[in-house]
């Protein structure tokens, strides 16, 4: 019974990592890397459900906060060098090599 | 009285003294005063040392890191307490020698005599240390500091041979570092303490590895042919005074290492390996000799010389006879003093012309007779001319090896014939002959250079005719030794029955 | 006869004996590290030295004749120098007093003869310490009783006559030929230096006493190999063939050098080696041979060279090589040979060092004019000079009754009995040795005036011509009072041993004869062509055989195709292979390491899309891996 949810987040999981690897614009990027990390959030919440325990839902909660800070620094990032460089693509920002 | 320690303690602290100084000469001064007073201690030191007494005196041991049986664990046997008396004998003098050499560059000329300070306490340490672990830790310390006096404060190509030094060092570390954790692990004794990890290795394969594992570190540290040819860069490059501990003292570790440890502690393996060893040694000694021959740069001749004598020590060491053994320690004083001498009049020398290439020079005879003279002593000494001390410790080892291994000592002696060339051809070239233009106005030797010169000359000479205070001291540590590899000498074809003798 | 047991001794001058090497080496130290406060006095203070160490062995010579002569052989401890390998003392014995007095005595002269000659050179104080130095290495040569003690004093004269031969060595020429007389002598050493490893190897001591009394339970191989290294190590400070090549350019040195360390007295050290170690020699009779082999090559070798040099100083020196030939051929017979090679060692010494001082008088005469083709008619200017130059030149081709005739006779007479080749080369060495000094004699003091526009000869002042007639007086009548009734011979045998039945002297053997006889043919030669006849100032070309002699029978050359150029070429590849072949791998392997890290950096990129493809295909290949190892 709990296939479909799995299903539904290895579905979400593989679309959030498409959209990492194939998409330019800094701020969807950001997007995808929420959707794979809720696609984990359900494959949690679902493990917990079928267990029987409150383990699955505890580690939930903490993705959630740890995407929280992630999207505010990640953000911030974002936001300053689309002023610095009026863009937001993620293959203009790639000075830091070698 | 924790003696070794207070020696290193007073080093150090007078390191920190040094940098606290603001004034360039008065650091310079206070540098001396520590050194002086840190040979003081251990002549005192020395005196009390009872040649026939305990094989370890003057030790001290406490827990470092109890969780894996390391030590703080120091003391002497007669081996390393002239290797220390060489140490804080050079150190003296290599202030007074160098009082010029660190203004030359930008750098801290305080930095330059606290270094050395520094390396006079990790000195102490390497060759008191009875804790291998405490050992190793001393002998890559030991990198750092003269690291920093070859790449701040050495000659053009500064920094292409600090690397060069400080990687191939590291590496030969690295692999002494592996063989040291196998020790204590397969000894299972969970301690460090050298005394108790002797004879614990019985299995021969073990043993070989964990051999190889030490002895690449030693071989390159002292340098053995094939690993030299980092110490001619450096050298080259170091100021004088920083050469003169390099191969004075710094190098004389890898040798003392292949004494203390690779024979006592691999006894088995040791012998097994001798033929090699004698093999690299000899090849090293007319090797090392027949570059020499062929350089044009005064510092790499004087390096390659070192080379040559080098392979004499590691000769004497693997030869496993009392006069060999003796013989090898004894070298790696003598070596000391001469090869000091003739780095530091070189570089007198070098600093006054403002060129380390031979053919710069020419006639110097004329104008600084005593610059020449004392250079020749120094030359002399390094060909091992009899009446100077080193004559008496390359006997030793030509006559030991000649005892167990007649073809290496025989093409060993041929190294007598080839630094007659290399040394009389250099000073023919910079010290007769019609003098030089460029150096018409050459000054001779100053009032402090003739300090630093005279007690190089007079230990030369002294140790030359009345080597055997240091022999009294040496031989029944070196006899100990080979006793704990259970060795004994080989008999003669007619003994002649002679008391003393 | 057996030599005679070593006895311990203590007091009167013998147990002062230290005395004779200490004095002259404070002498030296005091001259070396006084510098120029020392120049007023330094001349005086070095004669001082000498003397001093003359009076001391002139005392121990009085004190040993004072005791039997089975009690001649006195042992003095010093102290220990390498324990466990070696303590250092004293061996005053009859052979060892010899060399003393001959070393101290016309040491001293040398010494004194030196005040004048060396008048003029402002360095006159560092010659004379040198000198000194090199009397008391001298002396510790001969009076060591042990190996390494004897090594210490061989090493000190090879030093002494490095520094002397270089003195003038602002001169490229001087300083080379220092340099290569060290070297060669060297080559020499390292035989030697074998010899003793052998010696120590085989006896563990290296006292004469242990060595030389048990030498006969050594195996005879043994034996043979300690003999040649030797001999090897005698050939190099002696000047023998092969390793004769640095004396003739040891002239370079000033005169009185030439006359004491390169005639009279460390160049014999090799004689003295061989005649101490004479156990070893008599237990092998292959290294025997070998040495009379040497000394007659050489002595013939010498001759030759002496023939046909213009330079007086090289045509002695060529004269020397030769002289010591005989000591050697002698020093090889055994006993019955060791009294004849240390006379004629002795008497050598004098008429020796008495030419060499008189050819020093004449280059003083000649503004240091060498080439005997610029002398010609000086007997008329210089009388001195020349009588005991004439006295010295009697002396060495054996003019009958005169030193030379006595010792270089009984070492003919003696090779001729040991072994007939050997004597008659012997006897035909003599006949050169007629020619080559009638020649030298002639050119120099007779004939006609071929002198350089500038030079005034005028006879030397007395302080060099007074030890020029006390050393004739020794050339004169030394060999006599040696020779006759056996008396040096029965005075070293409790030293060296003595033949079962001692020599008689036969003034008119047929050997003796003939001897006489070439030499007045070689001396008849030389005045035909060089006293009646005009000498060419310009040497002439000469046929092959003169310009063979004058080249040093091409040693030189072999020496430098066979040594020197591979050598040299040698060091050159060494220095390329150390710099593109050992360093070449360190740096190379270190480049390796770098350029490989260097290439692996370009995987950073820098853009982040591609990390994180990185990132997929990673956790892709991990679970895919966790998958196969799962199921299996």
């Amino acid at each position: 019974m709990t296939t479909h949810y799995l299903v539904l987040s290895a579905l979400l999981f593989a679309i959030g990592g498409v959209g990492v690897l194939v998409r330019r614009n800094a701020i969807v990027v950001f997007m995808c890397v929420e959707l794979m990390l809720n696609a984990c959030n359900l494959a949690f919440v679902t493990f917990a459900r079928q267990n029987g325990n409150l383990d699955g839902q505890l580690i939930a909660f903490f993705v959630m906060i740890v995407a929280a800070a992630e999207v505010v620094i990640g953000l911030a990032i974002i936001v300053t060098i689309f002023r610095t460089r009026r863009s937001a693509s993620v293959d203009d920002v790639s000075l830091l090599k070698y | 009285m924790p003696w070794l320690s207070t020696l290193m303690g007073v080093s150090v602290l007078g390191a920190l003294g040094v940098t606290l100084v603001r004034n360039d000469k008065l650091a310079k001064q206070f540098t001396l005063v520590v050194s002086l007073i840190v040979l003081a201690l251990t002549v005192a030191m020395a005196v009390q040392f009872s040649p026939n007494g305990d094989k370890f005196q003057f030790a001290e041991t406490y827990d470092w890191i109890p969780a894996f049986g390391v030590h703080y664990g120091v003391a002497v046997d007669g081996i390393a307490l002239v290797l220390i008396l060489l140490s804080v004998i050079l150190v003296p003098i290599v202030v007074l020698a160098s009082w010029h050499d660190a203004e030359a560059g930008k750098r801290s000329v305080r930095t330059y005599f606290s270094l050395l300070l520094v390396l006079e306490a990790m000195m102490i340490g390497v060759f008191a240390a009875t804790d291998v672990f405490l050992f190793y830790v001393f002998f890559e310390a030991m990198l750092i500091p003269m690291y920093f006096m070859i790449g701040s404060y050495g000659g053009a190509q500064r920094s292409y041979a600090a690397v060069k030094f400080l990687l191939y060092s590291l590496f030969g570390g690295l692999l002494m570092l592996v063989a040291v954790i196998a020790l204590y692990s397969i000894a299972g004794k969970g301690t460090f303490m050298f005394t108790d990890l002797v004879g614990t290795i019985q299995d021969v394969t073990t043993q070989k590895w964990l051999f190889l594992g030490f002895f690449i570190a030693f071989a390159i540290k002292a340098p053995l042919w094939p690993f030299h040819t980092w110490l001619p860069d450096a050298a080259a490059q170091a100021p004088a005074g920083a050469a003169v501990l390099l191969v004075g003292v710094l190098d004389k570790v890898g040798t003392y290492g292949m004494l203390r440890f690779c024979l006592e502690l691999f006894p088995d393996a040791a012998k097994f390996f001798t033929p090699l060893v004698i093999t690299l040694s000899v090849i090293g000694i007319v090797y090392g000799a027949i570059v020499a021959i062929g350089q044009t740069d005064m510092k790499r001749l004087i390096a390659y010389t070192s080379v040559s004598h080098f392979g004499f020590i590691a000769m004497g060491v693997f030869a496993m006879t009392t006069s060999a053994g003796a013989g090898a320690t004894l070298y790696m004083v003598n070596h000391g003093f001469s090869t000091g001498a003739l780095f530091l009049i070189a570089g007198f020398l070098i600093y006054r012309r403002g060129s380390q290439f031979i053919a710069d020079y020419g006639g110097v005879q004329k104008v600084a007779p005593i610059l020449a003279g004392t250079f020749l002593v120094a030359g002399l000494s390094s060909l091992s001319l009899p009446g100077l001390s080193t004559f008496v410790s390359e006997f030793m080892v030509l006559t030991g090896t000649y005892q167990r291994y007649v073809v290496p000592a025989v093409i060993a002696t041929v190294g007598v014939i080839l630094a007659a060339i290399y040394i009389l051809w250099m000073y023919q070239r910079t010290m007769n002959g019609p003098t030089a233009e460029s150096v018409k106005s050459l000054p001779d030797l100053n009032a402090r250079e003739k300090w630093v010169v005279a007690p190089l000359v007079a230990l030369l000479l002294v140790f030359g005719f009345y080597p055997k205070p240091l022999l009294d001291v040496i031989n029944p540590a070196v006899k100990d030794t080979l006793s704990s590899v259970s060795v004994t000498d080989p008999q003669p074809a007619v003994p002649v029955a002679q008391e003393g003798q | 006869m057996e030599p005679a047991e070593i006895i311990q001794h203590s007091g009167g001058a013998i147990g002062a004996a230290w005395l004779m090497i200490a004095l002259p080496l404070v002498g030296a130290a005091v001259l070396l590290l006084g510098g120029r406060r020392t120049d007023k006095f330094g001349h005086l203070l070095g004669v001082l030295m000498a003397v001093a160490s003359f009076v001391v062995a002139a005392l121990s010579f009085v004190q040993l004749l004072g005791l039997a002569p089975g009690e001649r052989r006195r042992g003095i401890e010093l102290y220990d120098f390498i324990p466990g390998l070696a303590k250092v003392g004293l061996l005053v014995d009859p052979l060892s007093i010899s060399f003393c007095l001959l070393i101290t005595f016309v040491g001293s002269l040398i010494h004194i003869y030196s005040i004048g000659y060396m008048a003029h050179d402002p360095n006159r104080r560092r010659f004379f310490a040198y000198l000194n130095l090199f009397v008391a290495a001298m002396l510790l040569l001969v009076l060591a009783d042990n190996y390494v003690a004897l090594f210490v004093g061989w090493e000190g004269v090879g030093l002494a006559s490095y520094l002397l031969i270089g003195f003038w060595q602002h001169k490229p020429t001087a300083a080379t030929a220092a340099k290569k007389a060290f070297i060669v002598n060297r080559v020499g050493d390292f035989g030697l230096l074998i010899g003793i490893f052998t010696i120590f190897a085989t006896f563990h001591t290296l006292a004469f006493d242990g060595v030389l009394a048990n030498a006969d339970k050594a195996s005879s191989g043994t034996l043979t190999a300690i003999g040649l290294l030797l001999l090897v190590g005698a050939c190099g400070k002696s000047a023998q063939l092969p390793l004769q090549s640095w004396l003739l350019d040891a002239m370079e040195g000033p005169t009185p050098v030439s006359a004491l360390i390169h005639a009279a007295t460390m160049v014999t050290a090799g004689v003295y080696l061989i005649v101490r170690s004479g156990p070893i020699f008599l237990g092998t009779e292959t290294a025997q041979l070998v040495v009379t082999i040497v000394g007659v090559a050489t002595l013939l070798a010498g001759a030759i060279i002496g023939t046909a040099k213009d330079d007086i100083k090289k045509a002695l020196a060529g004269s020397t090589m030769s002289q010591i030939g005989y000591m050697v051929l002698a020093a090889g017979i055994g006993p019955a040979g060791y009294a004849f090679a240390i006379a004629h060692l002795i008497t050598h010494g004098f008429f020796k060092a008495d030419m060499f001082l008189g050819a020093g008088s004449v280059m003083h005469a000649m503004n240091d004019e060498v080439d005997m083709r610029k002398y010609g008619a000086l007997r008329k200017v210089m009388p001195v000079t020349f009588v005991t130059f004439l006295i010295g030149y009697l002396a060495i081709i054996g003019f009958p009754l005169l030193s030379g005739y006595f010792t270089k006779d009984g070492i003919i007479e003696t090779a001729m009995e040991h072994n007939a080749v050997l004597g008659w080369l012997a006897v035909l060495g003599a006949g050169i040795t007629g020619f080559y000094m009638s020649r030298l004699v002639f050119m120099t003091f007779f004939g006609t005036k071929r002198w350089e526009p500038t030079a005034h000869p005028h006879e030397s002042p007395a302080v060099m011509t007074v030890p020029l007639i006390i050393l004739s007086i020794g050339a004169i009548g030394l060999g006599a009072f040696l020779i006759l009734g056996n008396r040096f011979m029965t005075f070293l045998a409790p030293a060296v041993g003595a033949p079962e039945e001692m020599p008689s002297f036969h003034p008119f053997s047929l050997t003796g004869l003939v001897t006489l006889a070439l030499v007045a043919v070689g001396a008849a030669l030389a005045w035909m062509k060089y006293g009646r006849a005009e000498v060419p100032v310009v040497a002439p070309r000469g046929s092959f055989l003169t310009t063979f002699a004058r080249r040093d029978l091409y040693g030189d050359a072999l020496n430098e195709a066979l040594f020197m150029r591979p050598g040299q070429w040698l060091t050159r590849l060494a220095v390329f292979f150390d710099n593109r072949g050992v360093d070449g791998l360190v740096n190379g392997l270190a480049a390796g390491i770098g350029g490989t890290s260097g290439r692996l950096r370009r995987v950073q990129t820098g853009f982040v899309r591609s990390y994180a493809l990185s990132i997929f295909l990673g956790a892709a290949l991990l679970a895919g891996a966790w998958l196969v190892v799962g199921n299996l």
